[in-house]
């Protein structure tokens, strides 16, 4: 639900990042916070327990620049990953015009990626939104693991589990190390931007 | 759905909330969504960072609902938050928005809370024309974007 605000001439849109409980959400908008400058972002704004778990939500208010001549704000928002924050979840899904998709690389996490790609295309159809229509970029995060101890599925097979059907566009990243992260971004920016440009050309015709 | 705020609508609206401030003595009133989106503002806000208190004004309201659920209310309609010097009165108005009032010891609740009741109604009627389904854009075939 993108807010375009003709007074302004600013639109808003709200990506909101989803995945399984430390599959790296938050780690993912703290490497954006960390790297954007100054004048681009807002504050950080994070709700989590002690144990480096996200509670409700973290928040990350930035500034994408003008299309046509309207300021694009894009606000990211993460969701608690635990399978028993659900009523959470939907609440940050609220007015959604984009997701990401972290997956956890890591081969223990294999079905809690897929629970949690289910999850998310459940709790969109309760808001009558379909996750074969949302702008969706789905990520691999923690490649940064390959070689070492660490067991990780090769990324033909999370290819399989969570994209063979929805077709995204898929990064593979290191949100930790930093890399794929702002490709990432970029990706579902392009995406959302695309959806509510469309939008603004008709409404910039009928309105002005 | 699709918002979208048109010159009038703000005209329309910061009229409303400007007639909180000026008969309250709040700060400053903001308009926001449920979904935590910012639609407008009045008063002195120059030195909050109202965005992130937009968002966290909605989870609040969301999170407070889940309490009443288990209640058996439907949701809390108002929160109050006391601090030393300022304080936050949100109050929702249909099911879309919730006007969020700050204010200090200048004023008072009750003095608060009869202005924002005093425009809740227009305010309502207002922002009807905005929420309605008939400003849903409609769909473009994809070859004329090109």
């Amino acid at each position: 639900m993108p807010f375009i605000n003709f007074s302004k001439d600013e639109i808003q849109c709200k990506i909101v990042y989803y995945g399984a409980g430390f599959c790296g959400k938050t780690t993912n908008l703290q490497y954006v916070f960390a790297q954007m400058g100054e004048d681009t972002k807002g504050k950080m704004v994070s709700i989590d327990t002690r144990g480096d778990r996200t509670l409700f939500f973290d928040f990350l208010s930035l500034n994408l620049g003008k299309i046509r001549g309207f300021d694009v704000r894009v606000q990211l928002y993460t969701v608690p990953g635990q399978v028993h924050y659900d009523a959470t979840r939907k609440l940050v899904l609220k007015g959604v015009d984009g997701v990401v998709f972290v997956a956890d690389s890591l081969k223990v996490q294999r079905k809690k990626n897929i629970e949690s790609l289910i999850n998310l295309a459940k709790n969109l159809a309760e808001k009558g939104v379909s996750i074969r229509t949302i702008p969706l970029v789905i990520q691999y995060n923690k490649r940064d693991l390959d070689g070492t101890d660490s067991e990780l599925l090769p990324l033909e097979i999370l290819e399989k589990d969570l994209n063979s059907m929805l077709k995204v566009p898929s990064v593979s990243a290191s949100a930790l190390k930093g890399a794929g992260v702002f490709e990432t971004l970029r990706e579902i920016s392009k995406l959302v931007v695309k959806d509510v440009s469309r939008k603004i050309m008709l409404v910039d015709q009928q309105l002005r | 759905m699709n918002i979208i705020i048109t010159k009038e609508d703000l005209k329309k609206i910061n009229f409303f909330l400007d007639k909180v401030v000026s008969s309250s003595l709040a700060h400053s009133v903001l308009l926001i969504d449920r979904s935590g989106q910012l639609i407008a503002q009045y008063g002195n806000t120059l030195d909050i960072d109202i965005v992130s208190l937009s968002a966290l004004t909605a989870a609040n309201f969301g999170a407070t609902a889940e309490i009443a659920k288990i209640l058996g209310e439907e949701e809390f309609t108002l929160l109050f938050h006391k601090g030393k010097n300022e304080n936050v009165y949100f109050t929702a108005i249909g099911e879309h928005v919730i006007i969020v009032t700050l204010f200090d010891d200048k004023t008072s609740l009750g003095l608060i809370r009869l202005r924002i009741n005093q425009i809740t109604d227009e305010l309502s009627n207002a922002l009807v024309s905005i929420f309605e389904e008939k400003k849903e854009i409609p769909v473009l075939k994809p070859q004329r974007l090109l």
